[in-house]
Parts: structure tokens; sequence; C-alpha cells
């Protein structure tokens, strides 16, 4: 009796905080969609408008029949597939590149994860200072207008741009799995006789296999909910759509302009959902890995 | 002889080619970081043709300017001040989280921890509208207590202390309940210390995740007094679009802690980054 107050005491700080923070909101997020805020309101109005008027599926059914809604989807999955296999070919290239041993490759290693220090922000504002639209150091122009607006060529510049930033992680999770690969193993491969290349593609890449598909779940998760590299390097295009991933579409729908809500809410529940898949599918499968041992 | 030669000539050679491709990927990463830099500290007029290569005549004048008149110097301060709160304050509630989970037995304590798990799978974006609703109607649009206490909980930091603490013997918790200790002078005395890298790295990685947020931060604050660094950069851009020398200053001043903080402590970075990531 005594250990359980003890447990709930220690408890008590995150349940009261997941609550009004994490779980009061997911609920609330799901009845959005049902009301249509009367009036305008945006920053700092909340809680002044009229009150919310109930309007059943009509909002689902109209975001989910809008071009708007897939158009999104459909930049956001281009987005993805385009930052997360090259961010972890790069990243595990760069892995292969410092495990060798020699003198001074620490100091290559540093410089390898060195992006970790750089947020998303940063990466964006330091990008967006030597390409972007007005004020870009280099005018790379192309199609007659800057490159971060073209309307090909913009979401292929940012998802470099992540890349970019991305790196530094992506060389650190793949480093730590090929140091966990024991070096008899590569030893004894070697023995037998098989090539370098041999080596990697039999006995590496197999056994680096969970940390490869671990980064590419992490990857995919945060690559689905980017947001500030859009809002920094994309002013264009964010708002006419040929960058606007559904992260960005919550918040211009939910904080901009008339309120929006409802609708924000259900590119929100669009992105829960893919979120969920992702980690359901991870942990199907680390438990296959788990039993492979 | 002639084998001993020819062995040692050939690594040299090879060598040679592992350095150079070492050297190249090293300057491709480093090359945005280096022309950031290097034009941050050239006058501004210096760069109509493009940025430069080579800093001619160097100035810290851009510092200046973007600490004082852009407010970069009070934006970092805020950062260290939410950072901070944000860190300290997981950690204390991750590992009282973890310590339940991993050494006392409660009722619904399966129900627990599958909630403290849900948290994972719910991504911000999700909650945002109703959050940004929540801080306003408490009064917090513009203050610290909205940057901090929404993240005083972790569900991951205490996912990470349970497994660190389930690795602790078992005979110590057997000495340390025969000296009598409670559970409470077990946490503190042999708990803590012997989990301390397990908690060094999930600091590490709480204060890099306060310190690098845009979206949250972006939303609820609009006074200069509470901005983070993160989004002053974003302000710092549109109020110095003329002068971009001061935005490098400004990006290099959000970017310089951070990157010495995690030199100094790469290696619990290394583990907070990669929990998870490799079983064994």
């Amino acid at each position: 009796m005594r250990e359980s107050a003890l447990a709930y005491a220690m408890l008590a700080p995150s349940l009261l905080i997941f609550g009004a923070f994490v779980f009061f909101p997911f609920v609330k997020n799901f009845s959005f969609p049902f009301y249509q805020q009367s009036t305008a309101s945006g920053f700092g109005t909340f809680g002044k408008a009229a009150p919310p008027k109930w309007v059943g599926w009509q909002q689902w059914h109209e975001v989910f029949t809008s071009r708007t809604f897939w158009h999104s989807a459909w930049v956001t999955v281009q987005f993805v597939v385009l930052t997360v296999p090259l961010g972890i070919a790069f990243g595990l290239l760069l892995a292969v590149l410092a495990h060798q041993r020699l003198r001074g490759i620490t100091i290559f290693r540093t410089i390898f994860s060195s992006t970790v220090a750089s947020s998303a922000a940063v990466a964006s504002t330091i990008f967006f200072s030597l390409i972007g639209t007005e004020s870009g150091l280099w005018k790379l122009r192309i199609h007659g207008h800057a490159l971060l607006d073209d309307k090909t060529w913009a979401l292929p510049a940012i998802a470099l741009v992540s890349v970019w930033q991305s790196l530094g992680l992506s060389f650190i999770v793949m480093s730590s799995g090929l140091q966990a690969i024991p070096d008899d193993l590569l030893e004894a491969a070697r023995v037998d006789g098989a090539s370098s290349v041999r080596r990697f593609r039999r006995v590496t890449l197999p056994l680096l296999s969970p940390t490869i598909f671990f980064a590419f779940v992490v990857g995919s998760i945060s690559a689905f909910k980017t947001f500030a590299e859009i809002d920094l390097l994309s002013p264009i295009g964010k708002e006419t759509g040929g960058t606007s991933l559904l992260a960005y579409q919550v918040k211009r729908l939910a904080f901009e302009s008339e309120s929006r809500n409802g609708q924000a809410a259900i590119f929100a529940v669009g992105l829960f959902a893919i979120v969920l898949l992702l980690t359901l599918i991870q942990m199907r499968l680390e438990r296959r890995v788990h039993y492979g041992r | 002889m002639a084998v001993s030669i020819s062995v040692s000539q050939r690594p040299v050679g090879r060598s040679i080619a592992r350095y150079f491709v070492l050297i190249v990927m090293a300057g491709l990463i480093l090359f945005p970081i280096y022309i950031t830099i290097v034009n941050s500290l050239m006058e501004p007029t210096a760069l109509a043709n493009g940025p430069v290569w080579w800093p001619s005549h160097p100035t810290l004048s851009n510092y200046a300017t973007a600490w004082t008149n852009a407010h970069v110097g009070r934006y970092l301060w805020n950062t260290v001040i939410v950072a901070v709160g944000i860190t300290a304050l997981q950690v204390s509630t991750a590992i009282l989280g973890g310590y339940a989970f991993a050494f006392l037995n409660f009722p619904l304590k399966r129900l627990m921890f599958v909630m403290y798990l849900a948290t994972l799978m719910i991504p911000g974006e999700v909650t945002i509208i109703q959050n940004v609703q929540t801080v306003h109607d408490l009064g917090w649009y513009n203050s610290y207590a909205a940057l901090i206490v929404p993240f005083i909980a972790t569900g991951f930091g205490a996912f990470l202390l349970r497994q660190s603490f389930l690795a602790v013997p078992a005979d110590l918790q057997d000495a340390a309940a025969l000296d009598g200790y409670g559970h409470w002078r077990f946490l503190r005395r042999v708990v803590v210390p012997i989990c301390r890298p397990g908690i060094a790295a999930m600091a590490l990685f709480a204060f890099l995740g306060a310190w690098n947020q845009y979206l949250w931060p972006l939303l609820v604050t609009s006074d200069d007094r509470y901005r983070t660094v993160q989004i002053g950069l974003k302000q710092l851009r549109t109020e110095n679009l003329s002068s971009v020398t001061v935005v490098f200053a400004g990006t290099v001043l959000a970017f310089l802690p951070i990157a010495l903080l995690l030199l100094a402590f790469s290696k619990q970075l290394v583990r907070g980054l990669t929990a998870g990531a490799v079983k064994g």
C-alpha cells in the first residue's frame, strides 16, 4: 500500500503534464473537425471569439475531397522520399570512411558529426542567406527565378538542406552500429578470402540492418513532421502549395488569417496516422529482429 | 624482404587515397559553416559581388550589431533559461518515473507504462492547436512558463532511465535493504550515482531538443523578451534583410554554444542519440 502511494507520488508530476498537454489536447483535436469557428479569430483571440458551430462530418468531407489536402500529403511523401534514403546512405558512407584505423581519424569523426549542432533553423538560415530569394548572396536562378521559388526545384533544394542538417545524426547512429559489429566476424571473412566489397555486403550490411531500419523509421517520422525548413526557406512555395508540407498546413490553417481549426485538426490527424503506422511497423519488425537472433 | 617492401609501400598509396576521400567529405560538410563564419566577419558592403572566400579585413562589428541591436544576446539568454529549465525538470521527472517503473510494484503499473509509451506516438502537431489555446487561457502567452511547462514530462526519458535502472545489480538492492535503506535513500545513494552516464546522456538529449525547438516557441511568443534564438533567427532575417552579414553573425551565435557543448560532451551525445538504435 505504501509502495503504491510512493509510486503514484513519483508519477504524479508527469501524469499531470501528460494529461494537460498531451492526452487532453490529443482527444480535443478529434473534436475540432466537427465544429466551425463562426467569426474570424487568430493569434491572441482564443476564447474571445463567438462559440463554434457544430457542423458534423462536413469538414472531414471537405478536406478529404480537397486538392489542398492530397497535394500536401503528396508533397510530404516526396519530401520524405527525397531526404530519408539519401540521409541514411550518406551517413553510412561517412561512417564506413571514419571506421578506418588512420592517424587523426578522430578529427574527421568530429567534423562528420558536426551538423548535429546545427538546428533546422540554423541550417535553413545559412542556406537562405546563401541562395535565398531576395537576400541570397549567390543568385542561383533556374527558369528565370530563384531556385528556392522554382516549382520543380524548390523541394529537392530544401531536401538537400535537410539532408545536410541531419547528416551528423545519421553519421553518429551508423557509426555506433558499425562499432557494435564484432571485429572477429570481419576478420574471419577476411581469412576466408572475402574481398572488402564482399565483406561489406555479406557481413557488415546484414548486421547493420537493425540500425539502418531504426534510422529509417526515426528519420521518416521526423521528415514527415518537417516545419522549420519550409517556414524559413520557402516564402513563396509554402503559400502556393509547391512546398506546403502537412505540418506547415496545420500551422497555417490553425494560426493564420481566419481560424480554420477544424481543417487544421484534420491535417494533424493525417500526420498522426502516418506516425502511428510507422511506429507500429517498427514495433512489429523489431520483434522479428529479436526473434531472429 | 621483397614482401615487406610491397606490404609497406601499398598502404602509403592507399592511405593517401583514403585521406583524400576523407578530406573531400569533410570539406563538403564544413563548407556552409565555413562560408557563414568568413562572411560574418565582413563589412556588409564587401559582399556586393557575392560571398567572399577569405576574410581580407575581418571585423567583429556584425557580432556587436547582432548581439545588441538585433537582440540575439537576449534570445540566447532566453534559450539558456528555457533549455536549462526543461532539462532539469525532465531529468527529475524521468528519474522519478524510471525508478517507479524499475523498482516499485503498484496497481495499474502496466497501464501506466503503456500511457508513458503512448506519449511517444503522439506528434506535437496533433496537440498544438489545443495547447496554444490552453496557453492563452492560462494567460501564459509570452512567458517562460509557456515555453517550459508543457515539456517537463518525458515518456522517452523515463523509458530510457528505466532501462538503465534495471541494470543495477540485484545484490546492491539487497545490500541496501539490509542496511535499512528506504526507497528514497536507495534512489539517491545507489541508483543515481551508478546510472550517472545514462542520466547524463538523457539530459544532453533533452537539452539539445529544447535548444532546437522551433514551431512551439514561434506560436507562443511574439515578444523579444521571451523569444528563443531559433525563432530569433527568423526575426533577425526579416529585420536585417539589407545586411546579410549580421544574419551570418547571428547564425554563428546560435550555432556556437551548442557546438562547444556537444564537443565537450561528445560521449554522452553519442549515447543519448543512439539509445535504441543498437541492441546488446
